[in-house]
């Protein structure tokens, strides 16, 4: 099983959008590194013919009648939004330049 | 009028009911303590006065008119932030939601506010509910009433303290690893953590949607047989929600019987690790059972041994997905780099700032385990390990009627203590997280103080998925037992708390 080093919490911290300063990474590969270690036999415990279970009570087909329920309206969905213009969320520009 | 926050929620409602006092006074003793002791303890992060004192007022008024009321009309409670409810904030206990007030009421609020149940305020959590401890909230750790240097456990380390401290005689929690069980096993107060799909999900932040569950905190088992009565049943919106009825619990509370009965002590949820004040109360405990007739056997669960490893990467693997929505755009926080930022670095600049350590911690460590080439032999075999967790309680269960086990390994530890070896701070969890895997039932109630320190230690109980019952049947009989050994509630033996004055 694969160790976790520096580059690979600097790449991840991409990953998920998180900006990492180098003190914290190296906090978080060092954390990390431990947790990792402690947690990596999880793969040697179940064999292949041990189904994986994602949901603890499984339930199928979930559905409910085709009607309108209730809703939030637009100014309650945009409440709580940093910015907003004309009903919509309003964001930063998505691509880089003009 | 003080007497009145020491009442049970049962006792209060029944006085409530022959008008020997109002639901206005009741709410003003528990804003009162509120404001006497929270200074110091840091339970609450909002303190709701004016609705809770506006809704008791109606009460009031609809039992002087002859209206038929819910029998909890007019008992105050406390709710979790990490629960939506409209007209207050709720921040999880995050910098990334401060001041975010939710378009929507949860459920579980919903259903509190049918029955007419004055909403006191949030009570303070682990940001996002990810810590055992409360001192990972953004807005200062919550102390334990029983010693003020103390942890109150944690995620849910505000309602139990807010109960434990009699600033509220309920309160609401989630537990996705034991984060209603284990602050009520170090404070001395009860906590039920009912079968998933139970109780709605629909309002709760969510951490990790297959862990993740609301349950009743409270100060005696009646009392939480009666709140988790009012908050479960189906919920449409919560596609996880079981159709079932939700079973006479109180029933059960009330008639507390174990003759004949198999409880089962869990082999490997004692030994090593668990400090000898912990086992010593959990021996007496099995002795109490005994002697009213139970049939204590042994029971093992051999793969529990591996169900922190196989926890700590299902629920930041999961964790890291529902956290991915804190975006800066549609709600919370939003910090704009200088410049002409993209939204990508706005997200990263506001997710930053936003999320504290631990919160990283884990979402960095789910995005490793969700990444391609480890998802097979991490997330993958997690969740194979949870099929044999499911098997382990399967044989266990045909053996016994309900388990047994101490809810944490220890008494509660120091503030600070164990805040910079994350690995440390999980092991807390180790013997409520089975429970969690499986998606069965698990009560904690209190078993006495450790004799080395003076502190509260839990008993957990487990029942088989759907059997909420047992556990009040058998935890209400344990701790009739446990009190009648200490002539009254363990909380009269709390020390400082009941001397304490401070503002808030």
């Amino acid at each position: 099983m694969a160790e976790i080093n520096r580059d690979d919490v600097a790449h991840l911290a991409r990953l998920a959008h998180i900006d990492m300063t180098d003190e914290e990474l190296d906090r978080m590969a060092g954390e990390l590194a431990v947790i990792v270690d402690s947690i990596k036999t999880v793969s040697e415990v179940a064999g292949d013919d041990v189904p994986a279970t994602s949901h603890p009570i499984p339930l199928s087909n979930v559905f409910r009648e085709d009607v309108v329920g209730e809703t939030l309206s637009n100014e309650e969905a945009l409440l709580g939004a940093p910015d907003n213009a004309d009903g919509r969320f309003k964001v930063p520009a998505i691509l880089d330049g003009e | 009028m003080t007497d009145l926050i020491h009442l049970s929620a049962d006792a209060l409602a029944q006085k409530l009911a022959a008008k020997e006092v109002s639901a206005v006074e009741a709410t003003q003793a528990c804003l009162d303590r509120i404001g006497a002791v929270d200074g110091a303890i840091n339970a609450f992060l909002h303190v709701n006065t004016d609705e809770a004192l506006l809704v008791a007022a109606e009460v009031d008024k609809a039992r002087a008119d002859g209206d038929t009321l819910h029998p909890l009309a007019g008992v105050p409670i406390a709710v979790k932030d990490l629960i939506v409810t409209k007209g207050q904030p709720t921040t999880a206990g995050s910098r990334i939601l401060e001041g975010w007030q939710s378009p929507y009421d949860a459920t579980v609020v919903k259903k509190l506010r049918a029955a007419r149940m004055p909403i006191l305020g949030k009570t303070n959590l682990d940001e996002f509910a990810m810590g055992s401890s409360t001192e990972h909230s953004a807005f200062g750790p919550t102390r334990n009433p029983w010693d003020l240097d103390r942890i109150p456990g944690g995620s849910g380390g505000g309602s139990a303290a807010a109960v434990a401290a009699f600033e509220a005689p309920l309160a609401l929690g989630t537990d996705t690893g034991g984060s209603i069980r284990q602050p009520g096993a170090v404070t001395g107060t009860v906590g039920v953590k009912p079968t998933y799909g139970g109780v709605s999900r629909y309002g709760a932040i969510a951490m990790a949607s297959s862990l993740d569950q609301i349950g009743p905190v409270s100060r005696t088992v009646l009392d939480s047989a009666l709140l988790h009565e009012v908050i479960g049943g189906h919920d449409p919106h919560d596609s996880t929600s079981l159709t079932d009825p939700v079973g006479a619990l109180v029933e059960a509370a009330r008639m507390g019987q174990v003759e004949g009965m198999r409880i089962g002590v869990i082999e490997e949820l004692q030994g090593e690790g668990y400090q000898a004040g912990v086992l010593t109360r959990f021996h007496e405990s099995l002795d109490l059972l005994r002697s009213a007739g139970a049939e204590i056997v042994e029971v093992s669960c051999p793969n529990f041994r591996y169900a922190l490893e196989a926890y700590y990467l299902i629920m930041p693997s999961e964790a890291s997905s529902n956290l991915a929505k804190y975006d800066g755009v549609r709600f919370g926080l939003r910090v704009v780099p200088d410049g002409a930022p993209t939204i990508e670095r706005v997200m990263g600049a506001t997710r930053a700032a936003g999320f504290g350590d631990e919160v990283k911690r884990r979402i960095i460590l789910g995005t490793y385990a969700l990444s391609a080439g480890y998802y097979d032999a991490y997330y993958g075999s997690a969740q194979k390990v949870r099929t044999l967790i499911q098997r382990d309680f399967a044989a266990a269960f045909e053996q016994a009627d309900v388990l047994i086990s101490p809810t944490a390994p220890t008494t509660a530890f120091k503030l600070g203590e164990k805040l910079d070896d994350p690995l440390a701070m999980y092991l807390n969890d180790v013997a409520t997280i089975p429970a969690n895997m499986a998606g069965v039932p698990g009560l904690s109630l209190p078993g006495g103080l450790a004799d080395e320190d003076g502190l509260p230690v839990g008993i957990q109980l487990l029942a088989p998925a759907r059997q909420d019952a047992r556990l009040y049947r058998v935890g209400a009989v344990l701790e009739a037992l446990l009190e009648e050994t200490w002539g009254g509630p363990l909380l009269a033996k709390a020390p400082a708390i009941l001397k304490i004055a401070g503002g808030k």
